[in-house]
């Protein structure tokens, strides 16, 4: 096999690993409050930027801080309008979308910034790997593993998946649904910050970063199966050699017009998503 | 006929507004309103029955590109490339909405779709560099005096009667929509998809037509803009960003009114041009800081927009007797 394909699908599979990341965070939410965070990848954007200004306790303080703005979203966008038709929601969070790519254009300009950290490129079977990459892939399925152990394990990842399964029955339960819904906010919002902390090791940042992985990240979550936390994981593997080995190929717009024609085509054959139940 | 004066006086003032405008560059404001309503009308078309689109930007880019790309190359005149452009989109709308209808991809997944159909749109534009010119965008060849073949006029009255052509025929467009059977069929389709099939409404192809008409409309108005601006850009004319754009503007203006996505044009422009104006260039996305919070605003407290919101407080007798909106 030629070794640049095989370089070409390595680095489809670390790109996976972050995108796999963002879609877990996106599947919780939708999973769980059943509203679409249009803005997602802003907030990925805000995080990134934390991490560039702040970079000495940049990764704690980006998770928090954008975990803090996941919060936020809840309580100032979602929460008037649970109640509205599913499409007004997703349009409020695509007005929020605006508002941070603007706001982060009137604070920082539409400058591209890096931290200036350049990792090495590691030389391996005469394949180049970045070390960024390989990180961000570590790091990326090692926050999956713990989020999966925290859903699985502890009593409030029980409510939250519950709550996601029946919304009626775990009331009577005693679990207090207002209070899941921002803790679900706040931990898709560390999921974002998380991710901003790995892509920028490996991106310029700059306002509309967001529109680079935004789509993607949905058409991922759609695939898996809106609300299906292994079903993105996988979702998001597929698509990011799709991209990589398009790439490759072709070239890296052709490479991501393959993913999502690739998506279209999906969605008719299985519209629940290919791990969706019907 | 009353009612008919206000209508009749309003477009006596518009037929005149190029000789009594102060300035150039009022008239080509008054221009990007029109054509920009007209498009946000085409959009509407579909918004109003729950059809969310988020890939219209996808049309735009057709109708502009096809036109620009053969005057450019074959140095076809836009009189053809434009009905070109225009099939292109209406076929491109056929392929994606077909299965989208006939398979019940709804509500979310639908925008999802649409949305990915403007990404495709977008990257294929940026992929295709070469003729194209990427993301740095591509200028249609001028030509050295005005010209009704190649629709170039140095004259902004010419686009502007243009445009307001265009704008008029949109909003008849709509209102033969809004009276028609298919439009009492589409409201019922949008409450309850399994019912209205059940009554023998003709699912699939009702909701084909309206967004065949609207694909169509939203892709000649992409290539008047087009030939208007004299500069297409792959993220101004296709992609996310515009698709998006062109949602909020239809809903604040307020989508179930034939005058609402007008409004939504004249809002997002005056309001984009006063903040430019007022901030300057030292205050780079002030403008779409305010506008993005006045979308949220406008969503969670008046999702029927400007004009559904100043029409649900008028008495009930000042406004044309009708059946009940939505």
């Amino acid at each position: 096999m030629d070794i640049y394909l095989v370089e070409a699908l390595l680095n489809g599979l670390l790109l996976g690993g972050v995108l796999a990341l963002l879609a877990l965070g996106l599947n919780l939410i939708f999973g769980v409050i059943d509203v679409v965070w249009i803005a997602y990848a802003e907030l990925v954007m805000c995080g990134m930027y934390v991490v560039y200004w702040l970079l000495a306790l940049a990764a704690l303080i980006a998770i928090l801080s954008v975990a803090v703005l996941g919060l936020l979203v809840h309580q100032l966008i979602i929460a008037p309008i649970l109640g509205s038709p599913a499409i007004n929601q997703l349009l409020a969070t695509g007005g929020l979308l605006f508002f941070l790519q603007s706001f982060a254009t009137l604070l920082f300009g539409t400058d591209f910034r890096n931290i200036g950290l350049r990792l090495p490129i590691l030389e391996f079977a005469d394949m180049n790997v970045s070390f960024a990459r390989l990180i961000a892939f570590g790091v990326a399925v090692l926050g999956a593993g713990a989020l999966y152990g925290f859903l699985s394990k502890s009593f409030l990842g029980t409510a939250i998946r519950a709550i996601g399964q029946d919304r009626e029955i775990v009331g009577l339960m005693g679990v207090d649904q207002r209070r899941i819904y921002l803790v679900t906010s706040a931990i898709g919002g560390a999921l974002a910050g998380l991710a901003a902390c790995l892509l920028v090791l490996q991106y310029d940042v700059h306002p509309f970063i967001g529109l680079s992985f935004g789509p993607i990240t949905f058409m991922i979550c759609v695939l898996g199966g809106l609300g299906n936390m292994l079903g993105g994981f996988v979702a998001a593997f597929i698509m990011s050699e799709i991209i990589s080995v398009g790439g490759f190929y072709f070239s890296q717009e052709i490479g991501e017009v393959l993913a999502f024609v690739v998506f279209i085509a999906l969605i008719f054959v299985r519209p629940q998503g290919i791990f969706g139940r019907s | 006929m009353s009612t008919r004066a206000p209508w009749l006086a309003g477009l006596a003032a518009l037929a005149a507004l190029p000789w009594l405008s102060p300035s150039a560059y009022f008239l080509h404001i008054v221009i990007l309103i029109l054509i920009w309503g007209f498009i946000y009308t085409a959009w509407s078309l579909m918004g109003k029955f729950g059809l969310v689109s988020l890939g219209h930007g996808a049309f735009l880019g057709t109708g502009a590109y096809t036109a620009g790309l053969l005057w450019n190359f074959a140095g076809l005149t836009p009189w053809l490339g434009i009905p070109i452009g225009v099939a292109l989109a209406v076929l491109i709308a056929v392929v994606i909405g077909y299965p989208c209808f006939r398979l019940k991809v709804v509500g979310h997944y639908f925008a999802l779709v649409t949305l990915a159909l403007a990404e495709v749109a977008r990257l294929s534009i940026v992929a295709a560099r070469d003729i194209t010119g990427g993301s740095l965008g591509m200028t249609p060849n001028g030509v050295p005096t005005s010209s009704w073949i190649a629709i170039q006029f140095a004259d902004k009255r010419y686009f502007y009667f243009l445009a307001l052509g265009l704008w008029l025929f949109g909003l008849w467009v709509w209102r033969r929509v809004d009276t028609s059977m298919a439009s009492a069929a589409l409201e019922a389709i949008s409450e309850d998809e399994g019912a209205a099939a059940a009554i023998g409404i003709h699912v699939t192809r009702q909701k084909l037509t309206v967004t065949i008409i609207s694909a169509a409309m939203t892709a000649l108005g992409g290539a008047l803009y087009g030939q208007f601006v004299m500069y297409l850009n792959p993220d101004t004319l296709a992609g996310v960003g515009v698709s998006l754009q062109i949602v909020f503007a239809a809903i604040a203006g307020g989508m179930y009114s034939m005058l609402g996505p007008t409004v939504g044009a004249v809002l997002t422009i005056v309001l984009g041009e006063a903040l430019r104006v007022w901030f300057g260039t030292t205050w780079i996305g002030a403008a779409n800081t305010i506008y993005g919070i006045l979308l949220v605003i406008f969503i969670i407290y008046m999702p029927r927009g400007i004009v559904g919101l100043v029409a649900s407080r008028l008495p009930a007798r000042l406004l044309p007797a009708r059946r009940p909106a939505l």
